[in-house]
């Protein structure tokens, strides 16, 4: 047995791939770091909503892409993987954009307004 | 019937050229994934649904104080750090969180790598620094709920319903699944349903990260001549990453 699992030849790491790999993990540290930036600079709004989203799906093309190394594979397996995605985010943003709002509107449901502050609409 | 190919045993794959140029297992890996994707779809539409059909505070976020008539800004709720009472370091321990996760996510890709390699001393090394990772995070997700359960100094006054008898003006601190501080009940049946979901798969990912730590460190996949369960489970691995990423976004910024 001990003879079997010596006789394995270990192969010498490749530099630039380790490389790379970090280079990724600083990416996602970065795009993270963008988004807390926004977060404690930009009043919330459906800017910073969008911006936000739009974020996320960076450092998701980035794990799915080379950490789970889907954009290495065969065409036929991205597209089985990405395209019934694709079809769901048109469905959540149906469904929340919407959707959320036109419930919200048939049923009366209003913000609240402090006392005291003027009421700008710039929800639009 | 003299062509019907006997197999010597059972086989999970049997035919000739792998569809997709991917083993049997890592495409079932794919497609359960895929099929996970979408339970997560469902909560976070669910939680952006009510979200958006709720009220929502429309005044100056630095009066901002907690209430059951609108929705809470999320920079408000989850300001705490373990060990540093009565500061507001908004979304500092969650960022922390999310950097524990992405590291481990790192450390998985760097397992997978020494994998190729045949390199069984790496392996285990990057496996239970995964492992470590993952426990991390469940420590620090553990240390979130019981704040976000026991609540924060002052209490916000609504009327509720205890223990099937009408309260009113009743002091709530803290969260349950009935009523919370923060604001509207859904909101924190949402907090404990999403985090608690997305935890329970980062607790399965740990349990089968801990099971390939000790089949690498045995020897097993050498004996086998190949490190294919360590992708596989590092596909699951990195998946409990991305849908942490969302969460985080979902949840916690927007």
């Amino acid at each position: 047995m001990e003879q079997a699992t010596t006789s394995v030849a270990v192969q010498p790491a490749d530099r630039s791939k380790i490389l790379g790999i970090w280079k990724i993990a600083g990416i996602l540290a970065i795009v993270t770091a963008i988004e807390y930036v926004f977060a404690f600079t930009m009043d919330a709004g459906m800017l910073r909503t969008i911006i936000f989203i739009g974020l996320t799906i960076v450092k998701a093309f980035y794990i799915v892409s080379e950490f789970m190394h889907l954009g290495h594979e065969v065409k036929g397996l991205i597209y089985s993987i990405l395209l019934p995605m694709l079809f769901l985010v048109w469905l959540i943003v149906a469904l929340v954009q919407l959707e959320g709002a036109a419930i919200k509107k048939a049923r009366g449901i209003e913000n609240y307004v402090p006392a005291g502050t003027e009421h700008v609409d710039d929800s639009h | 019937m003299a062509t019907t190919a006997t197999m010597s045993k059972r086989s999970l794959w049997g035919g000739g050229a792998e569809p997709f140029k991917a083993s049997y297992g890592k495409l079932m890996m794919w497609f359960f994934l895929l099929s996970d994707a979408f339970t997560f779809s469902g909560l976070l539409i669910t939680y952006a649904f009510l979200r958006w059909s709720a009220p929502q505070y429309e005044g100056d976020p630095s009066t901002f104080t907690f209430s059951t008539e609108y929705w809470p800004i999320p920079e408000k709720v989850f300001e705490a750090f373990p060990g540093l009472h009565g500061m507001e370091l908004p979304l500092v321990f969650v960022g922390l969180m999310t950097f524990i996760l992405i590291l481990s996510s790192v450390t998985m890709v760097l397992a997978v790598e020494a994998g190729q390699r045949m390199d069984k001393k790496a392996v285990v090394k990057w496996m239970l620094w995964t492992v470590i990772g993952g426990i991390a995070f469940l420590s620090c997700q553990a240390l979130e709920w019981s704040h976000f359960i026991s609540g924060t100094d002052t209490a916000t006054i609504s009327d509720v319903v205890v223990n099937g008898i009408w309260k009113e003006n009743y002091e709530i601190f803290g969260a349950n699944l009935t009523f919370n501080q923060y604001g509207p009940p859904a909101f924190a049946a949402l907090f404990f349903f999403i985090t608690g979901f997305h935890g329970f798969h980062v607790f399965s990912g740990v349990v089968l990260n801990v099971i390939i730590f000790f089949n690498a460190a045995n020897g097993l996949y050498e004996k086998r001549g190949h490190y294919e369960m360590v992708e596989k489970v590092g596909l699951y691995w990195h998946f409990v990453d991305l849908v942490w990423v969302f969460v985080f976004t979902f949840f916690y910024l927007i």
